[in-house]
């Protein structure tokens, strides 16, 4: 059926018709934030992974409905002008060639940008922990472990 | 600037922005959803569909059966056409098929308004079969019944028998006259010049999945008499052919058009549901139709890395760590339908003989057979990471035995410069192997660590330590196989930066950036004034059949510095035209023109390129476009170390860290050559540890096609990966380069696996090693205690 | 998009009975991790739901004044994680609890919903066994019940709970069954993460003063029976044998009774016979250590 809710994306209200069976995911890409990906569709990728209320979830498991009221961010909200429209996650993943085919990339950015904010440091083996929640064939994870390093690392100040 | 330094991918900050565009982003809204009924069999033939209760669910467009689809068969192989009637592909597969060949096949399809109306349509129709046994496995040899396609009444799609003379040289026979010695597709007895027995081993390989993140996607739709298919594929022109075959439709009335591509490791070299997505738009007046595979159908509906049983025999000269007399047999698993499998347990026996050669007799066969289970077709490093298991694990379980140095032995045995591989007459005119094997002995410790293990093992009996060797050598690109092509076209803007266009296809890989430093190199104008158009599109790309063979930055790359060359010349001939000095007295350094005598600026580039764009009387857009054909290959190589613990009572293997030193000529781009190697070290972990398809023995039911059950590994069971490269300069490559993106897949497991032979003293002859087998094949060596 | 027929929203917990009282045939949902993955399978299709996930009086941890820790249904495993009262009096919940899914699904999966689905592989389950967790129902009449976690499971995906009329508010784990126990949990998956239990091992134990002694053991597993269970038979063996290797050895198939491990693609009957001695060897040389006590 569809209904009328205001979503809170990216520091912006939009009020948006929806299906109320409608996955977050599904919504999320409808208003054009395709940077949110399917790759399971079974909370197992990680690639739809988005912040609710500043934690990364899969959005692919949460419903639209319930996402009234809170906030939520893709990673198309993270270059703002505040950062030279480059957030330091985005730069470390560049800089250190953490991208490769970019699928799971916007997932793992989300993750990191939650770590990151939460003033955590972590070792090589915490940060393997911290981002087990995405599953990336391309990179052996290595270089997204260095770009999570230059971000979160225990010797960064 | 140019090549061999680390450039930011030209992708990156496109794709951390989240802007980048992929398939599934671009379907327009008003599309309609195709979903497929699989057949819930696998093994027999559609009696008759009923659609009825189906059709009346609300928000049903179309259902199309077996019974409707055109009677026109088409290969789904993503290879170039070949204009030897004996190389090309089989045709043995329709949009929909009545012959039901693996649990799964495309019976119908449903389109609908929506994913919730065709899922609840397809489980309203109903199917009536007449079922067969299902034949999972080809190692046996049961009589065939009901063969799976009418050409093949014992299953046998292909096979090929060969032996090697004394100078090394392949000769091709009928299978019957080596059946001599080559009995029931394995290899038994001695050969009979040889005074020795001879040692024999049977390897066994699993069936395994791609697993790129993007699952299969595609969606079709008309604009007049244009058929217009926007695929993620590694293979757009291929794609234009293979939808123009099936469907009979003018190739140049067909356009492919390939976004960015969530990764394809193979499997979208494979031409499956394009066809069928084009064929029910044209049915429905050219509506925009969306055709998504879901996680649980990419594992089943696409394609694998075949199945193999490998038996290979070896013995050594007398009081010698040379071989002597070698002999490999490959059984393959193709499934279903043949796609690729000809040439790939073809590229695999032939690897064999390609990296060591023996001064006896040798031999080789390799068999596919079809079988009741999904298809398997290319697959990063093409059979070799399935030969590469067998041989190297035969290195270290025969040197073992005969108490010799596992890497002295490979050494000694090893294909060197200047010699000719067996079967194409391919000249090895670089090879750093051995300096390969000499840097990852450094970087592991390998002697040093060698004592240490060998003295933890004698006092720890539930935790043993190891290390490993495995080397590799892989081709670059298909030549002679089959032709090797590609072309790129380059626009030189009237501010002195470029677009290029290329054919070859940036599937994560990094070809992309690969090709803007090679257009640096020859322009000297730096990368970041140089634009590529990333998605091919075949109204405009020009012709490259795809990426595959670790063959872009070779021939593709081969193809852009012809265009620059091309293209330098034109802009300084135009200089000529405006300076007045004469050709072989200029050149273009730094986006000027300069005069080589004594190195002075005579002119921007931008001004040249004003100069011949807009000059009122005499224009001419400078362009270049060219097309390069490969006529040569060349082994890339490398040599892969594991560091490893055992926990033998619970079976699992701790990875310390992985090292894989490659040479593969020169590098362009280290930093990305490097995270190439990490991705495909961790794939060949995964092969090594975890992974395989599993499916009912009894229905051919799939078990685990999802990502919770099949074990591609997290970043928790992924170790450290140190890369290294021993940079060689390969004559036939543009730049002195040669494979690299497949490569690093093949060694790990090998190397993992003789490290737990190295821990345990116990050869774990099948992949993967996972703690079930383990702990069972460590309770028969006696190394866990049965109460 | 799933098949949902009706989406309702509960409110608060007064809203949901109503509700289940109105629709018997309302399913539960909290955090969606389990449920939605089902819908998606079409185990469960063309279906009414009831939400409860953002009810705020069923989120949250407590401490009462007889040291009862207090967790409700609808707390999300990271709040478990990282929650003070958890992290000090038992950690090894917060251990378990972090094993689950991977982070994102412990942002947003509930205790109550691990217990809920009775899962024979619930990962929290084993340690709220050795904690003989007390968990409180309400029916939609608003009558409220309360039950022993070890009577909660009665089969694969089934449980004590009447589903439609029934939910589960709170867990409560008293101070008598955590002080001076020392516990460990152990996960053995192929994989490192994102994993499904193959086995899981809970183990409670109390050590004499001097150490010496055990003093009273408790042994849970998950996956190797039809439900998660304890295994009595082991636990009445090993309280007040002396801290020894040959007591840890007692751990064997022989000497258990409770569990049924069986055949299945995804581990062999011997594999997980292999396991669940190891195991639950490893997993109670740890509690004793923890403990402060040393095998002799």
């Amino acid at each position: 059926m569809l209904k009328i809710i205001k979503l809170n994306v990216n520091g912006k209200i939009n009020e948006i018709s929806y299906d109320d069976r409608e996955s977050l995911t599904d919504t999320l890409r409808n208003i054009g934030l395709t940077s949110v990906k399917k790759g399971c569709e079974a909370g197992e990728c990680g690639a739809c992974t988005v912040l609710l209320d500043g934690k990364a979830i899969n959005s692919c498991l949460y419903l639209t409905s319930w996402a009234e009221g809170k906030e939520i961010t893709t990673v198309e909200g993270l270059a703002t002008e505040d950062n030279d429209f480059l957030h330091p996650v985005q730069k470390a993943f560049v800089e250190e060639a953490a991208v490769q085919c970019g699928f799971c990339t916007p997932g793992l950015i989300l993750t990191t940008t939650e770590l990151m904010n939460s003033g955590k440091k972590c070792d090589r083996h915490e940060i393997r922990e911290e981002i087990s929640g995405h599953l990336c064939r391309c990179t052996g994870y290595e270089n997204i472990i260095n770009a999570v390093e230059k971000v979160v690392g225990k010797d960064i100040s | 600037m140019g090549i061999g330094k680390n450039i930011n991918r030209v992708d990156a900050l496109s794709k951390v922005r989240g802007t980048t565009k992929y398939t599934e982003d671009l379907i327009p809204h008003n599309a309609l959803t195709a979903k497929i009924l699989h057949s819930k069999i696998a093994n027999g033939i559609v009696k008759d569909i009923d659609i009825s209760e189906a059709l009346k669910i609300e928000g049903v467009m179309k259902i199309v059966t077996c019974f409707d689809v055109p009677d026109t068969d088409f290969s789904t192989a993503g290879h170039p056409y070949s204009l030897d009637p004996t190389h090309a592909d089989i045709k043995d597969r329709k949009l929909l098929n009545k012959r039901i060949r693996y649990y799964g096949d495309d019976v119908a399809v449903v389109v609908a308004i929506d994913q919730i109306a065709a899922q609840k349509a397809l489980e309203a129709i109903k199917v009536n079969y007449e079922q067969f046994e299902p034949r999972l496995n080809v190692y046996d040899n049961k009589k065939i019944e009901n063969p799976l396609h009418e050409f093949y009444p014992d299953d046998v799609m292909s096979r090929m028998d060969f032996y090697l003379e004394s100078d090394n040289k392949a000769i091709f026979k009928n299978h019957k006259v080596l059946d001599e010695l080559v009995k029931n597709h394995s290899i038994e007895g001695n050969l009979p010049d040889s005074n020795k027995s001879m040692k024999k081993n049977e390897y066994t390989l699993p069936i395994v999945q791609h697993a790129h993140i993007e699952n299969i996607v595609c969606f079709a739709y008309m604009e007049g008499k244009r058929h217009i298919v926007v695929s993620a594929t590694q293979v757009p022109h291929v794609v234009r052919r293979i939808v123009s075959e099936a469907l009979k439709i003018a190739i140049g009335d067909v356009q492919v058009i390939k976004p960015y591509i969530g990764g394809g490791f193979g499997n979208k070299q494979d031409i499956i549901y394009e066809p069928l997505a084009m064929y029910l738009s044209k049915l429905m007046g050219g509506v925009c139709i969306s055709l998504i595979l879901s996680r649980e159908e990419t594992f089943i509906n696409s394609r694998t890395r075949h199945g193999m049983k490998i038996t290979t025999m070896l013995n050594t000269e007398d009081n010698s760590l040379r071989m002597q007399n070698r002999a490999a047999s490959i059984i393959s698993n193709q499934g279903a339908y043949s796609t690729h499998g000809h040439a790939i347990a073809a590229n695999a026996i032939t690897n064999y003989f390609q990296m060591y050669s023996g001064s006896g007799m040798q031999f080789g066969s390799s068999v596919s057979k079809y079988s009741n289970l999904p298809s398997a077709a290319a697959m990063r490093a093409y059979g070799i990471p399935q030969i590469c298991f067998a041989t190297e694990s035969q290195m270290d379980d025969y040197a073992r035995e005969a108490g010799f140095d596992p890497i002295e032995f490979r050494i000694v045995n090893l294909a060197k410069i200047g010699d000719v591989e067996p079967f194409n007459d391919i000249h090895i005119n670089s090879n750093g192997l051995v300096e390969c094997i000499n840097k990852g002995k450094e970087l592991i410790s390998w002697d040093d660590k060698k004592k240490k293990y060998e003295e933890f093992n004698i006092n720890s009996k539930d935790f043993k330590k190891g290390i490993g060797i495995a080397l590799f050598a892989y081709k670059t690109g298909v030549y002679p196989i089959t032709v090797e092509t590609s072309s790129c076209r380059i626009i030189l803007n009237q501010d002195g930066s470029l677009q290029v266009q290329v054919g070859a296809i940036e599937i994560g890989q990094g070809s992309d950036t690969a090709f803007c430093q090679i257009a640096s190199e020859i322009l000297s104008i730096p990368e970041d004034k140089i634009n590529i158009v990333s998605c091919q599109d075949t109204d405009i790309s020009p012709f490259d059949p795809g990426a595959y063979a670790s063959r872009q930055t070779y021939i593709g790359g081969g193809a852009v510095k012809k265009a620059a060359v091309l293209l330098k010349k034109k802009i300084l001939e135009k200089a000529v035209n405006k300076l007045g000095i004469s050709f072989k007295e200029l050149d273009l350094i730094d986006e000027y023109i300069i005069r080589k005598s004594d190195g002075e600026k005579l002119e921007k580039l931008e001004n040249v390129i004003l100069y011949s764009m807009y000059s009122l009387n005499n224009t001419e857009h400078l362009t270049a476009e060219a097309t390069y054909t490969g006529l040569n290959n060349a082994f890339a190589y490398g040599a892969c170390f594991a560091d490893i613990c055992v926990d033998i009572p619970l079976g699992k293997i701790e990875i310390y860290k992985m090292y894989s030193i490659h040479d593969s000529g020169k590098i362009i781009n280290p930093q990305l050559a490097e995270a190439q190697v990490h991705g495909a070290v961790a794939m060949g972990v995964g092969y090594a540890i975890g992974e395989e398809m599993l499916f009912d023995k009894i229905s051919g039911k799939p078990l685990n096609n999802n990502f919770l059950d099949y074990k591609i590994p997290t970043s928790m069971d992924i170790p450290e990966i140190e890369v290294a490269f021993v940079e060689t300069y390969e004559p036939s490559g543009p730049f002195g380069n040669k494979a690299l993106g497949e490569p690093p897949i093949i060694a790990p497991a090998p190397a993992i696996r003789n490290a737990v032979l190295f821990a345990t003293g116990v050869s774990i002859n099948s992949l993967p090693l996972n703690p079930q087998k383990l702990v069972s094949a460590f309770k028969e060596a006696n190394l866990i205690d049965e109460e | 998009m799933y098949d949902i027929k009706k989406n309702y929203q509960g409110r608060t917990i007064s809203d949901v009975l109503n509700i289940m009282k109105e629709n018997s045939d309302v399913k539960i949902i909290a955090g969606g991790t389990d449920m939605l993955i089902k819908m998606k399978e079409r185990k469960i299709k063309d279906v009414e739901i009831l939400s409860i996930g953002d009810i705020e009086d069923l989120r949250g941890i407590e401490i009462d004044e007889a040291g009862t820790i207090v967790i409700k249904a609808a707390t999300r495993f990271i709040e478990i994680i990282k929650n003070e009262y958890i992290l000090k009096y038992i950690p090894t919940l917060a251990k378990a609890c972090n094993q689950i899914g991977s982070p994102q699904i412990r942002n947003i999966a509930t205790i109550g919903g691990n217990l809920c689905n009775g899962a024979v592989s619930a990962d929290a389950v084993p340690t709220l066994l050795v904690l003989e967790a007390e968990l409180h129902l309400i029916d939609c009449d608003g009558n409220k019940r309360t039950i022993n976690v070890n009577d909660f499971h009665t089969g694969p995906g089934k449980t004590n709970l009447v589903s439609g009329k029934e939910i589960l508010t709170k867990i409560h784990i008293k101070k008598e069954n955590y002080e001076n126990y020392s516990f460990d949990y152990y996960k053995y998956g192929k994989r490192n993460a994102m994993e499904i239990a193959t086995l899981g091992c809970a183990v409670g134990i109390k050590l004499s003063n001097d150490k010496n002694i055990v003093d009273d053991f408790k042994i849970a597993y998950s996956v190797a029976a039809p439900t998660p269970r304890r295994c009595k038979s082991i636990e009445q063996l090993i309280v007040g044998e002396g801290v020894t290797q040959d007591t840890v050895n007692l751990i064997k198939i022989e000497n258990i009774s409770e569990l049924l491990p069986r055949d299945s693609w995804r581990a062999s009957k011997d594999f997980r016979l292999q396991l669940i001695k190891e195991i639950g060897r490893r997993t109670t040389i740890n509690a004793i250590e923890a403990n402060g006590g040393k095998l002799c």
